[in-house]
């Protein structure tokens, strides 16, 4: 029994000093499952190359890193948040509301979001408004706003196959959700005229709210079980699509390319999505990836800024680096982003 | 009922209708039938039971064994002092200052001279066969340099990893279809992996690593390992060792043996109990937001992991304590009081000794419940990229981050690269392993010590 009670009183008292005690020598950084494979690959060629401890990078989504890079300042708070958008207005004034007011945002390039479909399948070459036709909650038919008909895509377009329509998407608690809404289902609205039906039976006070109301109206998918919400990752859409060949997911290109072997990728507006493609601009489905870093922190845990600098210095995030490589298109303004961080300016403005 | 009403005014006079106790009246034969009927649903139950199990194990081990061996690679690398050591005077911080990439070319070179030696005919350009070895070559080339600065210059002999492609192309996985769109590896580099592996360079072997090392990012699966975060796990079975049997053994014997039986206690009794079916999700909301933001715990350590799994396995001590003292039959009781002996000392010399095999059983079924739980860690940060480091300490092992292996085996299998979905499965056969000792070990105790009255 006396072994028990000693190592019972010896553990609280651990218990309690862990508190006073836990001087972290090592950067801890949260947020998106987006962002995690190449803050990982970065972390651990960190912990390499320095004689830093390898920093450490928990997934969660990019929302709740923000939430918990905004809780305070000290040392059990994160240093960094890794996000697949930018901050938003409202996250700014929380993290100033608990203390957090000098933000380095540090842009570290552009991921592409792609369509893909089981390999042995039909292949497709999509645009913008074929989605918006299959996906959509109503859509113009002949001048008059009906709940969307379309069960096949030959129904959408007659070029395709007649392949019942099964859309995996990413759920709404995905960054990659918001970027399908916008450069897809959106775009493909405005582009087909659809855009102004909405306008024209939206209500609101203002213009502006009815653009808002219209614009609402034109993302609103289907809940007819065509378009399937995954709120799970990338696995579990391909998943999906293994156990329904006609269905079409929504990926990373990083994650596609590693899966090659299983799936097809289809072109949007004929493009073939590739890091080359994205980089140029000319595919149009792709998005910013960020990470935030707590200016208070550096210089308190050490490595911090090492780690930031060494996430945007040529030899990683380069062209020719481990992160293209991995399918991350690089930012052709690194040199910027370089000079942001080495000088540690802040968002809002001054330094 | 008609029969039954009639049959005892007719039965001392009439024949009985089926005498013979060897002839089965339809009553009875209907009624056997049903017992055998039911025996084969009995059985039926059971075959899909064991189905399930043998679907499931097969499932497991043909997914999982392949985690265990990892292609390798023997090469002679001439560690180019030029090229390591540009002012030639071994000072360690001068040769830190060489990052991983530069050590590359070295690996490409090596590879080459390896190829002039061995006769292979390739048209790939160093650097395209240097594409086949895994990322970590080059980190494992820099420690040994970084080690033994006197080595520089002189020629040593390695064994690297090879690229997961490589890997799972020895293992059947990739095969020269499926890379038709692959661009991390060529139809040409599998050709040159075919003659090295014809030379005897190049073959598959058993990856200690594995076992024993630490998680690698996305871009290296070949490296990953369940080593460190098995650690996390160890550390965080000690807490609750170390915390959920003495607070949970101390509760059973008070509530057991001193508490009186009134309102107040029946409530405590009943919240135990259902405690123990509380979904283990609720405890890590509890440890978010009671063990680090309120007492500042450093997140994703394997300490508030501990206290977390604590919570959930004190109603299962509890539970199986107090059933265990019960179990004690009062006369060991009567007896001890009987001759003299404090209510204290009856239960602890006498009472405690007895019950001890149940409490240990108990104790060691709530730690293997502990050990597999994922969802709780999921909310105090242990998923991620996390156990990368193994703990330099016994300190740093209840405090710095680490994983554990339940929730490693779960971001393995959400990321991208499919060798990761093979480690995945590796590290549940590990983990299955671990679970099976800890209850053969429950059972033997049980087996060995228990009594009976």
């Amino acid at each position: 029994m006396s072994f028990v009670k000693l190592s019972a009183s010896a553990l609280a008292i651990a218990a309690v000093s862990a508190t006073a005690a836990a001087a972290r020598d090592q950067v801890q950084v949260a947020g998106s499952s987006t962002v995690l494979p190449y803050a990982s690959i970065v972390a651990e060629a960190f912990g390499e190359n320095f004689d830093f401890p390898t920093p450490v990078v928990e997934s969660g989504g990019s929302s709740a890193g923000l939430k918990r890079f905004c809780e305070g300042v000290g040392e059990n708070t994160i240093d960094v948040a890794n996000a697949s958008r930018a901050i938003r207005e409202k996250e700014i004034k929380a993290c100033a509301e608990n203390g957090v007011t000098d933000i380095i945002e540090v842009q570290i390039g552009y991921d592409g979001i792609v369509f893909a479909s089981d390999i042995n399948g039909n292949s497709f070459e999509f645009t913008p408004e074929d989605w918006y036709k299959a996906l959509s909650a109503q859509i113009v038919v002949d001048g008059q706003l009906v709940d969307n008909p379309n069960k096949t895509w030959a129904d959408v377009n007659p070029a395709f196959p007649a392949q019942p329509i099964a859309a995996f998407i990413p759920g709404t608690k995905h960054g990659t959700r918001e970027v399908f809404e916008d450069k897809v289902i959106l775009a493909g609205c405005e582009h087909l005229g659809d855009f102004d039906a909405y306008l024209a039976a939206a209500e609101g006070d203002s213009d502006k709210a009815k653009k808002k109301a219209a614009e609402k109206a034109c993302i609103a998918l289907r809940t007819d079980g065509v378009s399937v919400d995954i709120d799970g990752d990338y696995t579990e859409t391909l998943a999906r699509i293994d156990s329904n060949k006609d269905g079409i997911g929504v990926f990373g290109l990083a994650f596609y390319e590693n899966n090659t072997d299983k799936l097809q990728v289809a072109t949007m507006s004929d493009v073939v999505p590739s890091t080359e493609s994205i980089a140029s601009g000319e595919y149009p489905v792709s998005r910013p990836l960020f990470f935030y870093v707590k200016k208070a922190h550096i210089g308190v845990i050490p490595g911090l800024k090492e780690y930031a600098e060494f996430f945007v210095a040529d030899e990683i995030a380069g062209p020719d680096g481990p992160l293209a490589e991995y399918g991350l298109v690089s930012d052709p303004e690194l040199v910027k982003v370089q000079e942001a961080v080495a000088n540690e300016t802040v968002l809002g403005g001054g330094s | 009922m008609t029969d039954i009403s009639q049959t005892p005014g007719a039965a001392p006079t009439a024949k009985p209708k089926s005498g013979s106790l060897f002839e089965k009246d339809a009553r009875t034969k209907r009624r056997n039938a049903a017992e055998s009927r039911f025996k084969m649903y009995g059985i039926a139950a059971i075959g899909i039971g064991l189905l399930m199990l043998i679907v499931l194990v097969t499932n497991i081990v043909t997914a999982g064994t392949g985690a265990f061996q990892q292609t390798y690679l023997e090469l002679d690398v001439d560690l180019k002092a030029d090229k390591l050591d540009k002012k030639g005077n071994r000072n360690i911080e001068d040769i830190k200052k060489v990052s991983t990439f530069g050590y590359a070319p070295l690996i490409a070179s090596a590879l080459e001279s390896e190829v002039a030696k061995l006769g292979i005919q390739t048209d790939l350009s160093a650097k395209d066969m240097g594409k086949i070895l895994s990322k970590a070559a080059q980190a494992e080339l820099r420690n040994y340099v970084i080690a033994n600065p006197d080595e520089i210059g002189k020629t040593v002999s390695f064994r690297f990893l090879t690229n997961s492609r490589v890997d799972g192309y020895m293992k059947g996985r990739v095969t020269r279809d499926s890379i038709a769109n692959d661009k991390s590896i060529s139809v040409e580099q599998l050709d040159f992996v075919d003659q090295l592996r014809d030379a005897g360079v190049l073959y598959k072997a058993f990856n200690p690593d594995f076992i024993l090392g630490a998680d690698a990012s996305d871009q290296r699966p070949e490296a990953a390992g369940i080593g460190v975060s098995m650690l996390g796990s160890l550390f965080m079975m000690f807490v609750v060792l170390a915390l959920a049997l003495p607070i949970g053994v101390a509760a059973s014997i008070y509530l057991e043996e001193f508490a009186p039986q009134n309102r107040l206690t029946d409530i405590i009794e009943v919240n135990i109990s259902n405690l123990a079916a509380v979904p283990s999700i609720v405890f890590g909301i509890l440890g978010l937001a009671v063990f680090i933001n309120y007492m500042h715990l450093p997140t994703s350590a394997p300490l508030v992991g501990g206290l977390v799994l604590t919570l959930m396995t004190l109603p299962t001590i509890i539970i199986s304590t107090r059933a265990s003292l019960k179990a004690v039959p009062p006369s060991i009781r009567d007896a001890a009081l009987g001759v003299g002996a404090s209510k204290m000392q009856a239960v602890f010399h006498h009472v405690l000794p007895l019950a001890a095999p149940g409490i240990l059983t108990g104790t060691i079924i709530g730690l293997a419940q502990a050990l597999g739980e994922t969802a709780p860690l999921l909310l105090i940060g242990m998923v991620g990229f996390i156990a990368s480091n193994p703990p330099d300490g016994i300190v740093a092992g209840f405090l710095s981050p680490n994983s554990a292996m339940p929730a490693q085996i779960y971001e393995w299998s959400k990321r991208a690269d499919p060798a990761f979905y093979e480690r995945a499965w590796g590290g549940i056969i590990i983990l299955l392993i671990f679970l099976v000792t800890m209850n053969t070990i429950a059972v033997i105790l049980r087996r060995r010590f228990e009594r009976r009255w």
